[in-house]
């Protein structure tokens, strides 16, 4: 494969991505995709920001060989990516340390964000509370009630919560609503975006950032392994932990890269989050072009998922491009099989996995069976499902 | 000559402005779409702006996102949208009509099956929010050769090389959005645009309309004296959403020519 550079200058992968704003929106994107040129090898701000990576963090984060998990499947290895003992335990904070730091660099004192599951929000929150910035999160009504606990985390970093009445009150209307928000106060707001959606640069630089965890696997792979995975399987939703594991092995060809979405009832039923694998239209939503679940005259249409961090209804234009050209692939798991997932990773290797990554174990369950004993797998394992313990003792019937 | 010219052309020669109001089409419901468009036009509107309704209007603020949801409830979409504009042409051939909308509704069913349809219906100009001259480059030449005008957005953060840009593309008038927000924010700052509407009439002979944020008489006023348009949206689609039924015509009516009287 030739050198991978794209996206190109105003932000295509090929007839994806681009810059799909109000012109007053415009001012804005030019200053950061400004600035974010003028800092992305700047060996101060990398300093700085490896640096938050290390220490806040508590990068790198190690691989983890799922011994018994493997053996219980039977088939090839399953290797784990351990996004889930970050810092406010996803990989989300990654990026947020990233773009918070450039907002310090903007001179923005305020920054703002979208949440679904909340997640974002409190990564958001957490790094704004470390750089003493304002900080205000955007989040659904329907988010609001389903992810108590999340809300409360924001508060108590010191953030003020949004709750988003318009449209379906759900993660996409967050973002509408956190664009109105960056329109109003520019010249003293950053928006940081959670996912490798939204207008140029962001699908670029919300990838940059978060390819932290690609770039540690390389070499952990080697260190482990002696070796780089047959396949890389990672749950998506807008798809920022995909990207971030599968952007540096883009040239490594003979690597797999799958992507996991939500089929919650199934592709069939229509009640599901999974814009690649049901081949839905091309539109434009949140600023670029990519595949996007609407109707036939282009109204958005409402996502399920049993977990919120995936109910989107698009998907980063990057990975709409690698579907595309063929360099990655796309499936569905639905939410039962996500589910049965979730408690076989707590049971037998002692790890609850967030809702979102069950995905993606779910479908590595099935590809190991698949693939030969000397095969390996390596699984981002992007959050832990703390949060979710909620959410998983509703489904059992049980109130905590 | 396109119909938006010929209506500006004809005002300058009276030394007078265009009143441009903005409506939702199927707000609050097809029927009386049609029934608020002939109003408009009676009460003194030179052209109309029909807004497509579209699920994640991310420009626009709490009330026209209302009329959105309230006309997506009543199953009007993009295609209903040009419908409406078709019987309302059965009265009136000669008021101008900009559909304002957002391009994924437009992409979906196609450009060429929406710029065909939109032809079909006589419909003279397309504001597509968030098409930005940089991704708007054979939409506006497919329009052209339909003699349909492209109107872009300038905001108050434009700089001098990006409006030069944005001229070389538009046709028909020039929409100067009057604050840094979405639409139906604060109040607007006159001298601002004012200075705003000056500079950007050193690289232009366009007519230059001035929207978002105009609330009240006073202001549409202080906005005629400055540009060549008022737009004026929110405030109405709040009227729309605040009347019953039965004073909502007369309402409107009374509101408009109120603005009418205020920019004359």
């Amino acid at each position: 494969m030739q050198a991978y550079d794209l996206p190109d200058q105003f932000g295509h992968f090929g007839q994806f991505g681009g810059t799909f704003v109000a012109e007053t929106l415009i001012e804005a994107l030019d200053e950061l995709r400004d600035m974010y040129a003028k800092y992305k090898n700047d060996p101060d701000f990398l300093a700085e920001f490896h640096h938050d990576l290390k220490h806040f963090v508590g990068r790198p984060s190690p691989i983890y060989f799922a011994e018994r998990l493997t053996k219980k499947i039977g088939g090839a290895k399953i290797y784990l990516k351990r996004e889930d003992l970050n810092h406010t335990g996803a990989h989300k904070v990654n990026n947020t340390v990233g773009q918070a730091l450039l907002a310090k660099k903007m001179g923005k004192p305020r920054v703002i964000a979208e949440t679904g599951a909340g997640q974002h929000g409190v990564a958001t929150a957490t790094i704004a509370a470390r750089l003493g910035l304002e900080c205000v999160v955007y989040m659904g009504l329907e988010d609001v009630k389903r992810q108590s606990p999340n809300v409360y985390r924001m508060k108590l970093l010191g953030a003020q919560v949004v709750p988003v009445e318009s449209g379906s009150k759900t993660l996409k209307d967050a973002l509408n609503e956190a664009l109105r928000d960056w329109v109003t106060n520019v010249s003293n707001t950053f928006y940081i975006i959670g996912t490798v959606a939204g207008p140029h640069p962001y699908p670029m630089m919300v990838r940059d950032f978060n390819s932290v965890v690609g770039k540690e696997c390389k070499s952990q792979m080697l260190e482990l392994c002696d070796r780089q995975p047959d396949a890389i399987l990672a749950c998506v939703g807008g798809g920022s932990n995909a990207m971030g594991i599968f952007y540096p092995y883009i040239e490594q060809e003979n690597v797999r890269l799958i992507g996991v979405e939500a089929a919650g009832h199934g592709l069939e039923t229509g009640k599901h989050a999974a814009p690649l694998s049901s081949n839905s239209a091309i539109g434009v939503l949140h600023g670029n072009r990519t595949y996007l679940m609407q109707n036939e005259e282009g109204q958005i249409i409402e996502t399920h998922s049993v977990s919120a961090g995936l109910d989107y209804p698009g998907v980063g234009p990057e990975h709409a491009w690698l579907k595309d050209s063929g360099r990655a692939e796309y499936v569905a798991v639905t939410d039962d099989e996500a589910m049965a997932a979730f408690h076989n990773l707590c049971r037998v290797e002692g790890i609850i996995p967030a809702l979102e990554t069950s995905h993606a174990l779910a479908h590595a369950e099935k590809l190991a069976k698949e693939m030969d004993p000397d095969q390996i797998i390596l699984v981002n394992l992007s959050g832990r499902g703390d949060k979710d313990i909620n959410t998983v003792a509703n489904l059992a019937g049980i109130t905590l | 000559m396109s119909k938006i010219k010929s209506v500006f052309d004809s005002l300058d020669k009276k030394q007078s402005k265009a009143l441009i109001p903005f409506i939702t089409a199927g707000d609050p419901d097809p029927e009386m779409t049609i029934e608020i468009l002939h109003t408009l036009v009676d009460a003194g509107a030179d052209m109309i702006e029909l807004g497509i309704p579209f699920t994640d209007p991310m420009a626009d603020g709490p009330v026209i996102q209302r009329a959105s949801e309230r006309a997506i409830a009543n199953n009007v979409g993009i295609k209903k949208t040009i419908e409406i504009v078709k019987e309302f042409r059965q009265k009136n051939k000669h008021t101008p009509i900009i559909l304002m909308g957002y391009a994924n509704p437009m992409e979906a069913i196609g450009i060429d099956l929406f710029i065909q349809l939109i032809h079909e219906a006589h419909v003279d100009g397309v504001i597509t929010v968030d098409y930005p001259p940089e991704e708007a480059k054979s939409f506006v030449e497919k329009l052209k050769e339909k003699n349909i005008d492209t109107i872009f957005l300038l905001s108050p953060t434009t700089e001098d090389k990006r409006i030069k840009l944005i001229i070389e593309q538009a046709t028909g008038f020039i929409y100067y959005v009057s604050l840094k927000g979405v639409t139906g924010s604060a109040n607007i700052d006159i001298d601002q645009v004012t200075e705003r509407v000056r500079n950007i009439k050193r690289y232009t002979k366009l007519p230059i309309g001035v929207g978002f944020g105009v609330r009240d008489a006073k202001t549409a006023k202080e906005v005629a004296l400055i540009s060549d348009a008022v737009v004026i949206g929110s405030r109405i689609v709040q009227e729309i959403e605040n009347s019953s039924r039965a004073d909502l015509i007369s309402n409107i009516k009374k509101l408009m020519t109120e603005m009418k009287q205020a920019i004359a």
